[in-house]
């Protein structure tokens, strides 16, 4: 039980006062920007993670993955209370969790959401503390050539689970790619499309991107839709949580379900969102009372709540075995690693253990934690809500500006920024993903690198890919990814398709 | 989003749709121009610097072309309004003034610019009265002034021409 040692060696290393109160201040904020619009994951540790460069790796990563977990939290209050969800893995906790707080039972949804993402999680960092270990034994093996199927594996998979125009998905990706291309060429030296323009040597950074993508582009979605919250209100006392905790064992089978779902499409980029409405349609298709989803029934919250959050946390573990992150949010964790210092992928379990454990330690702690400041301060946070849109925006602008400023102290990536806000806004609109675009954009380089190193042993031969059992299967199963969009026509073909009741609801992400 | 308001006018989706995917043909034409300029064949010594974003553009104008062909000539044409009149005047409403802020940091730094900015937001958006949007705009100033300047010694951008200059910052 070598896995049991080093999570108490990381508990050790996580449980001093300085970190406890980083995780303290990582959840608050973290619930703070899951509520607030324009501020999501990505962006708000994207616009954090520039305060973190001084501190030391561990607590730096401590602070950021609590303000993620913080966010997922978040992200289920605004669904049940105003029927807004903050975050898109959110959209299906408001079919059962808005009915319910219109028949004032908010506190109630609230906290059996928030319960039921505390098991989602912690079932996804139970499995981390035992597969994470392994991927990255085996991953150790890999070359360049391998390195690279699992690149194609990664953004081929966009393309096969994806909703929406295939084409979309592969723009918004081949985008992020080109735009990481931009600068110094990492092997030759030479700069590469600048076309001249000396700024554009550092290239685009993926953290302005993430602002300017997700920041201004939601405050101008928002804008337009002229926003004006109404809400429920909520109070949560011991009372009605102990009464949703009697009633939340009788659902073992919808969490359990939840949270293998959540797993297997954590690991899988871009998971989380079709994790939670796979999670609710099986619900619906297995429970009892499945004809009454939709009109306020907890086990309607429980089912995607927990899938969420469980592909949320599974969505870091190919970001630490692999250095290859499964969410957008992890892609910034990701960048946050490099910034330090740390070189991600099958090495840092053997060259960082402190840090690795004690990232998979606080991930225990961060939740729980989490589950508790949720708890007991949902009032609060409801109440941020009711600050009318026309405070919030020009302050949320502001902090993305500030947070788009710091990242190289240039006054370019301020514009670029509102660039980037105007086309997330665009995409968003036309349903572009954005996730496969901020994912290109962060692992472009590694991914060329990879590619030019596997050209450089077979001399250009692409057949390099096949070369053995390996990379073979993995290739082949990511060109099946690449083409499943046709071969489903095919098989539709053949066969009727069942129907995806969900499918319009669904957000593309 | 759905736009399904009636009575509005404006472009219909697949129009920008089109307009968008021409966009990204563009922008992966200009990506195989600035690789194949770079030498995106093979070289004495490996594959070139260009190498892989060549492929990068024709990606990107292969699946322009796509969406270009489902946005015009697909069964499922989306003729739904992509911006009524009133929509594209609140999205306005936010976006110009945004960037004369940004214009505005370059000018006078970001403390100054944010202020004015929060405060005339408040005032012409949101009709708040004027001392209370200058109060709120001072707070949240003073308090990013704190947090950046004061606590974690993070220098933010001053502008050309420095109003602060004068507290030592």
């Amino acid at each position: 039980m070598e896995e049991i040692n080093s999570l108490f060696q990381g508990f050790a290393v996580v449980m001093t006062p300085t970190n406890f109160l980083l995780m303290m201040v990582g959840i608050i904020l973290g619930v703070l920007i899951g509520v607030l619009p324009g501020l999501g994951g990505a962006n708000g540790v994207a616009i954090l993670l520039p305060l973190t460069f001084s501190m030391n790796p561990t607590s730096a990563i401590v602070m950021l993955s609590c303000i993620y977990w913080g966010a997922l939290f978040g992200g289920a209050i605004t669904s049940v209370l105003f029927n807004i969800p903050g975050e898109p893995w959110s959209v299906a906790t408001t079919f059962d969790g808005y009915p319910m707080a219109q028949q004032g039972r908010a506190g109630e949804a609230l906290a059996g959401a928030f319960t039921s993402s505390f098991i989602g999680a912690f079932v996804a960092v139970v499995m981390i503390t035992f597969l994470a270990p392994l991927v990255a034994k085996f991953a150790l093996k890999f070359g360049p050539p391998e390195f690279f199927s699992v690149y194609l594996l990664t953004f081929c998979s966009f393309v096969g689970m994806g909703k929406g125009s295939p084409f979309k998905i592969l723009a918004s990706m081949a985008i992020g790619f080109g735009l990481a291309a931009v600068g110094m060429d990492t092997v030759t030296g030479q700069l590469r499309l600048t076309f001249g323009i000396h700024e554009l040597m550092r290239g685009f950074d993926f953290l302005i991107a993430v602002i300017g993508l997700f920041g201004i582009g939601e405050i101008l979605l928002s804008m337009e839709e002229g926003l004006a919250f109404s809400g429920k209100s909520a109070r949560i006392d011991a009372k009605v949580v102990l009464q949703t905790w009697k009633k939340l064992p009788a659902y073992w089978a919808t969490s359990l379900r939840g949270s293998l779902i959540g797993i297997w499409m954590g690991i899988t980029p871009g998971g989380a969102t079709p994790a939670s409405f796979m999670s609710y349609g099986v619900a619906k298709k297995m429970s009892k009372n499945g004809a009454k989803f939709g009109t306020g029934e907890l086990e309607g919250v429980v089912a995607p709540e927990t899938a969420a959050h469980a592909a949320g946390t599974s969505a870091l573990l190919p970001m630490l075995a692999l250095g290859i992150p499964g969410s957008p949010t992890a892609a910034v964790l990701l960048g946050g690693l490099l910034i330090w210092g740390l070189q991600p992928g099958p090495l840092l379990f053997v060259e960082q253990k402190d840090f690795v454990w004690g990232l998979i330690a606080s991930m225990y702690l961060g939740n729980l934690v989490g589950l508790l400041v949720v708890l007991t301060t949902v009032p609060l946070f409801a109440s941020i809500l009711r600050i009318p849109f026309s405070i919030i925006a020009p302050v949320i602008i502001v902090i993305c500006a500030i947070g788009a400023y710091t990242v190289h102290n240039a006054m370019l990536d301020i514009w670029f920024m509102l660039l980037f806000g105007v086309v997330g806004y665009v995409f968003k609109k036309l349903d572009y993903p954005l996730a496969p675009l901020v994912l290109a954009l962060v692992l472009g380089d590694k991914a060329e690198d990879a590619f030019r190193q596997a050209m450089l042993v077979s001399q250009g031969d692409l057949s390099i890919m096949f070369s053995n059992g390996l990379v073979g299967g993995i290739t082949t199963l990511a060109l099946l990814m690449l083409f499943w969009p046709l071969i489903s026509k095919v098989i539709a073909l053949v066969k009727a398709p069942k129907q995806d009741e969900f499918a319009a609801e669904r957000p593309v992400d | 989003m759905d736009t399904q308001e009636t009575g509005g006018t404006g472009v219909a989706t697949y129009i920008v749709d089109a307009v968008v995917a021409l966009l990204v043909m563009l922008l992966g034409g200009v990506v195989i121009y600035g690789s194949q300029k770079l030498g995106s064949d093979w070289g004495s010594d490996g594959p070139g610097a260009g190498y892989f974003p060549f492929y990068i553009g024709l990606i990107l104008v292969i699946s322009g072309a796509g969406v270009l062909y489902q946005a015009l000539a697909g069964k499922k044409r989306n003729t739904d309004i992509f911006v009524d009149r009133e929509q594209l005047v609140r999205v306005l409403s936010v976006l110009l003034p945004a960037a004369v802020y940004v214009g505005g940091i370059q000018l006078i730094g970001i403390y100054v610019a944010s202020a004015i900015y929060i405060a005339l937001f408040m005032v012409i958006l949101g009709k708040y009265s004027w001392v209370k949007s200058v109060a709120a705009a001072l707070v949240v100033n003073v308090l990013f002034f704190m947090m950046f300047e004061v606590w974690f010694k993070v220098p933010l951008h001053k502008g050309a021409y420095d109003l602060l200059s004068g507290l030592g910052y």
